[in-house]
């Protein structure tokens, strides 16, 4: 690890600051993909900008009907919240998936989602459920957060503060993991929501997306045999050591098909 | 039995330091004074170093000093060496190329260590690494077995890449058999390489005292007496008496820990370099990736004839081995001695023949992974095994039982050089299908696929030969060295007992096994027994652990230094009792006068013999003994293991659904010990079965370099196993009749899992088995032109 | 160099650290406190779990800085008064441990488990480990330990209302 200056700000003005006065500034949440990063001097920020202290950006609450979960609230509090767990299962079960029992103790949502891996399950999340991110200067729709492989829509002196998710009607997530990593070969989010049904998808791609044939045909039936007749293109999919982009695109009507089953 | 004796599952002595955190492992000592070393390592597979800049790097605040390849060679150290010969059918010896400890000029895999830097921490060590300019010039590489006969060359002066082309069994009668064949069942498959991922990391700390001129080395291994060796009289570190190496906590070998690797040899000599400072090593996990021994990596083609019954008449085997860039320790030893001679499995098949190539390649060198050798035979047999009784159309379990070598038969002598001393294969197979309901199998397969899922069974008859090994025997084959085992019992005034061995443990419990033994032996309480292991300083020499060989040759070694405690006792007891030697027995602890009441307790004889008041003449003082034990034959560990799976037909997906295995250890010390030993190597075995796998791309990377590609089974990938080790044919090769048990979980497991799979979705699946080629798989099946 | 002060084990305890410094490398070199292994560098093999304020993190996944003020126990802290924990108690009776490498974490880790969940099943053992690597007991003794671990941990709980 390179060495850097670090800085605990108590709050998002200060935390802003911090990062708009220094030109290699990173944040820094739960670190869970950010320390790994910085062991193998892979990234080289000037300073660390943790966000743990500041208080406004953690906790669920509900809101409009659905969830706003701050940032910087850990994997685990998402699973084991009794308020998601009602308003939105999907999203606790998810949550559940990610990493293990330690990353899911430190590791955070806007940290996962700011990361952006193309194989991390909190996207297909956001982008399923059709979620708002909040930041520091402005309100993103989830589809249009998530812009490319480790790519997202934030400015670089643009901090995620929440993330606003409407409750659907039914939702779920079905997870093919990398046997070794546990990151998703394919994870699949089915949702059925007021404004029509949406299926994101995480680990098969350069990005999570939209899975509009099978939006389709699930909009016409949402049941599980729906999925079945569906045709998924292998184009463009991830290919790699563990899956073909061929095995990728067969998981992606398995795992959707699963996702539909269990959202019931 | 003693409440602590012979088998008691007695809990091990050494947990306790263990789990409240006060282990010492190599990477837990800090020297005075210590230094921090990181080698500076080649990116490419294969590469001339064209230029290196020392100076780059010692500008780094902190770095002390920067050594390469040329400052090694201008100090005159040598080469790491392959420390068993193996000649090829043409008599000629196989061509072990030098194994600079810091590369020379050349570059041969990912990994290989170009220079090292050496600073005041850890971090300016890193930076100086990060800094160091070196320039290389790429050349083309090679990394498949299957192409490194017409590859690039590795070493110059080794035409085709080829180390030797060697022979076992004799050819003539094999091809007369199949010749008259009434069927004949071929298969060819790959033994994944496999990176052994012991969870300590390897370390090492080397220091200098100029004063006496002694070198000294903390370091993770299974033989430091070994390390001693090699280091002395073939790399010229140091003297053999002047050099110190301690092997301290280990955290799990598996083999990878036997070697001499560059990065012991190299912080050992630079102390002395800078002056004295201990110079301290500790590999990253994805340093461990690239530079511990890799395992297996065969691609084979075997062929099985049989007669019209079912009968094995012969078998054919034709194996191309990987032994990566440079010729490791023991690598020459694995693809032929400790593989081909155990073709027979638990068979009378009359005639064998193997031809095994090794080959160089740039990828990190392979050598013994737990097993090593014995479970790429017991694969391939298993799994032809199981080919042709689908083929034939024969119960998988009859086709072994027709073909089992007899318990009336042993001692048997294979056609592969090795004499079985015992078995009883027929028992083993029983009691596993028993445990197993393999008679019930059919409902349980029609329950699962009204679930959707396929279940399938598989079996797998292991042997191994253990207990490594006789010397003369070994010597003979190749081996550099004698592979007996020393033990010293040293008692002291207050009748405790201190057991100082040969074998090194980490992980095994040898300090309560053999505590167990000496405590049943001399009849002491289990408590006053102390095991002393891993300092070349303090212990006898010895020849270190593996090939499952601590308990029946170190142990054996044990117990003859006992015997010798028990004579000498029993002359200075006759003398206190006043009575005739011969007339002195020995049991539990008490030396009395045969048919009277007349006793002497051990303590008291041990007292007497260093406070001699009244003593026999021509007796020496103290209490004090060594023996070495060379054993007169390998043992032969052989047992049935039994797998069920059921797999998920829309994504591939294999579960272990139940794991038995019944094993023939012979007589069991301490069972708890054996059966954890056993889980190990199945958890090991499934892995390789099922999740492991090393991947290199074209260009020599290797791909799977971290626990992100290279999948470790996990908790939730295994099952709970049903593990048993009766009934048991004790040995005759030593006295307790203990065969070995470290390694026949590995060996055993991959078979029993594939012919499950392979059961289960109608065609045999390369290892790994991933969730993608079993989809694969299952999708051909349902075609058509379906066949292997 | 900033400063550090948190309590391990009870004990409060500072040091001057690089920001750079992780919590297991403060732990093992600055307090010598070397049951906490390090076994990977990418997260995943969990020699080096401890908890920070009441859960388990890999100490190798978390700066210095970033513990400052908080509550670490390693397994140092674990035994109260010279007596095992019954984790600690259990995988020594069931021989949860073989080259005890991974053992620190291990326990570490189904600390917290058995602390959300006095009752798992074997199912819930085995998912729960996820984060933790063992190369040597094929994990089925480490199961049984912490069945057995949280078996007594009941039994005392009840003996004690």
């Amino acid at each position: 690890m390179y060495n850097f200056a670090y800085h605990r700000p108590r709050t998002l003005a200060e935390a802003t600051q911090l990062l708009a006065a220094n030109e290699d500034a990173k944040l820094l949440a739960g670190g869970q993909t950010f320390i790994p990063t910085l062991k193998q001097r892979l990234a080289q920020p000037s300073d660390l900008v943790d966000l743990s202290a500041i208080a406004e950006l953690r906790g669920i609450r509900e809101e409009g009907g659905g969830l706003t979960i701050g940032a910087t609230t850990p994997h685990a509090e998402v699973a084991a919240s009794e308020v998601v767990r009602r308003v939105v299962p999907a999203l606790a079960d998810l949550a559940e998936t990610i990493g293990d029992t330690q990353v899911r103790n430190l590791g955070t949502l806007g940290g996962s989602i700011s990361n952006n891996d193309p194989a991390a399950d909190y996207p297909a999340g956001l982008v399923g459920l059709g979620a708002t991110v909040r930041t520091s200067k402005r309100e993103i729709a989830a589809e249009d957060f998530f812009t490319g492989m480790f790519e997202t829509a934030l400015a670089e002196d643009e901090i995620v503060t929440a993330v606003h998710f409407p409750k659907p009607e039914k939702a779920a997530y079905a997870k093919f993991p990398n046997p070794a990593s546990r990151y998703a070969i394919v994870g699949v989010f089915v949702a059925r929501t007021a404004g029509g049904v949406r299926v994101a998808v995480t680990g098969a791609g350069p990005c999570v997306f939209r899975a509009r044939e099978l939006e389709n045909a699930l909009s016409a039936d949402f049941a599980p045999e729906a999925v079945e007749g569906v045709s998924v293109s292998a184009d463009g999919l991830n290919e790699d050591i563990h899956a073909s982009a061929e095995y990728r695109a067969h998981l992606i009507k398995v795992m959707a098909k699963r996702a539909v089953a269990a959202a019931g | 039995m003693a409440e602590k004796g012979i088998g008691a599952a007695v809990p091990r002595k050494e947990d306790h330091r263990f789990v409240t955190g006060h282990g010492r492992y190599t990477d837990d000592i800090n020297l005075p004074n210590q230094t921090h070393a990181v080698f500076v390592r080649s990116p490419h597979a294969h590469a001339r170093i064209t230029r290196i800049d020392k100076e780059s790097a010692l500008a780094v605040p902190g770095v002390i000093a920067v050594f390469t390849g040329a400052d090694a060679q201008a100090d005159g150290l040598g080469s790491l060496i392959c420390g068993w010969m193996v000649r090829s059918r043409d008599g000629s010896d196989m061509k072990a190329a030098p194994h600079p400890v810091l590369a020379v000029d050349r570059v041969r895999y990912v990994g290989d260590p170009v220079a090292v830097v050496i600073a005041e921490t850890l971090q300016q060590a890193r930076d100086g690494a990060e800094a160091l300019e070196v320039e290389y010039e790429e050349l083309p590489a090679v990394t498949s077995v299957d192409r490194a006969h017409d590859g690039p060359l590795v070493h110059d002066d080794v035409p085709n890449n080829l180390i030797y082309d060697w022979e076992l069994g004799d050819a003539a009668a094999v091809d007369a058999a199949f010749a008259k064949a009434a069927r004949v069942v071929t298969q060819e498959h790959v033994q994944n390489r496999l990176v052994p991922n012991a969870l300590e990391p390897r370390a090492a700390i080397g220091s200098y005292d100029a004063g006496s001129e002694e070198f000294t080395l903390y370091l993770t291994s299974q033989n430091p007496h070994v390390h001693r060796l090699v280091m002395s009289a073939f790399v010229a570190v140091a003297p053999e008496h002047k050099l110190r190496v301690v092997a301290p906590d280990v955290g799990g070998g598996f083999g990878s820990k036997i070697f001499i690797y560059n990065e012991e040899c190299v912080v050992t000599w630079a102390s002395r370099k800078i002056g004295g400072r201990p110079v301290k090593w500790r590999e990253e996990r994805s340093e461990a990736f690239l530079c511990d021994c890799h395992g297996r990596d065969h691609v084979t083609k075997a062929e099985l004839a049989l007669d019209a019954e079912g009968n094995f008449l012969a078998l054919r085997v034709t194996t191309k081995a990987n032994l990566g860039a440079y010729m490791s320790t023991f690598s020459s030893a694995v693809p032929t001695y400790l593989y081909a001679t155990l073709l027979a499995g638990q068979y009378r098949t009359p005639a064998i023949y193997a031809n095994v190539r090794a080959y160089y390649t740039n990828t990190t060198p392979v050598d013994a992974y737990r097993g090593a050798g014995r479970p790429e035979a017991s694969f391939l047999l298993e799994t032809l095994i199981d080919k042709a009784a689908r083929e034939m159309g024969i119960d998988r379990a009859e086709i072994r039982r027709r073909n089992f070598i007899p318990k009336d038969a042993f001692p048997y002598q294979t056609p592969v050089a090795l004499t079985y001393d015992t078995g009883d294969y027929e028992a083993t197979l029983d009691r596993a299908l028993e445990l197993a309901d393999y008679k019930g199998f059919p409902a349980r397969k029609a329950e699962a696929e009204r679930r959707g899922k396929l279940r399938g069974i598989g079996i797998s008859c292991y042997i191994e030969a253990c207990g490594i090994a006789p010397s003369q025997v070994a010597i003979s084959l190749g081996a550099g060295v004698g592979l007996w085992e020393s033990a010293r019992i040293r008692c002291t005034h207050t009748g405790k007992v201190q057991v100082l061995t040969g074998a090194h443990s980490h992980g095994q419990g040898h300090e309560t096994t053999f505590s167990q033994l000496v405590a049943e032996k001399l009849g002491v309480p289990y408590e006053d027994v102390e095991v002393i292991h891993g300092d070349t300083a303090s212990t006898p020499i010895g020849m270190g652990t593996y090939g499952s060989r601590s308990l029946a040759v170190g142990g054996e070694a044990i117990m003859r230094a006992c015997d010798k405690i028990i004579a000498k006792g029993a002359k200075i007891a006759a003398h206190l009792l006043e009575a005739s030697e011969a007339d002195i027995e020995f049991e539990a602890g008490v030396f009395r006068v045969k048919g009277t009441d007349k006793q002497k307790t051990i303590q008291e004889v041990i007292f007497t013999a260093y406070v001699p008041a009244s003593y026999p003449e021509g007796v020496e003082p103290g209490m004090d003994e060594s023996a070495f034990f060379d054993p007169p034959n390998f043992t032969y560990p052989a047992g049935t293991y039994v797998c069920e799976v059921e797999v998920d037909p829309e994504t591939g997906t294999v579960s272990i659904e139940t794991f038995v295995a019944v094993d023939d250890f012979g007589r069991v010390i301490n069972p708890m010990v054996v059966e954890g030993q056993v889980h190990g190597g199945l958890a090991q075995g499934i892995g390789q079965a099922l999740l492991e796998g090393a991947v290199y791309d074209d260009s020599g990377q290797l791909l799977t370099g971290s626990y992100m590609d290279y999948c470790m089974p996990r908790a939730d990938d295994l099952p709970s196993f049903e593990v048993h080790t009766s009934p048991g044919t004790p040995t005759a090769t030593n006295s307790m009749g203990v065969k070995g048990c470290g390694e026949a979980g590995a060996i055993g497991a991959p078979a029993a899992v594939i012919n499950a799979l392979t059961d289960a979705i109608g065609q045999r699946v390369e290892m790994p088995a991933t969730p993608e080629r079993v989809w694969r798989a299952i999708r051909t099946s349902s075609m058509p032109q379906a066949a292997e | 160099m900033p400063t550090v002060t948190m309590t391990v084990n009870g004990r409060q305890v500072s040091g001057e650290v690089e920001p750079r410094t992780l919590l297991v490398e403060f732990l093992r070199e600055g307090l010598g406190l070397t049951g906490t292994h390090v076994g990977c560098d990418t997260s995943q093999c969990g020699c080096c779990v401890v908890h920070v304020d009441g859960k388990s993190v890999k100490s190798c996944t978390m700066l210095a800085v970033q513990a400052d003020g908080a509550e670490v126990t390693t397994i140092e802290g674990l035994a109260a008064d010279g007596q095992l924990h019954p984790l600690q108690q259990a995988f020594h009776e069931n021989h949860g441990l073989q080259c005890g490498f991974c053992t620190p974490g291990m326990i570490m880790s189904s600390l917290e488990l058995l602390q959300r969940n006095p009752d798992p099943t074997e199912a819930e053992v085995r998912e729960w480990l996820e984060g933790n690597l063992c190369r040597c007991t094929g994990y089925h003794n480490i199961v049984k330990s912490i069945l057995a671990a949280a078996a007594a941990m009941r039994g005392t709980a009840q003996a004690a209302e």
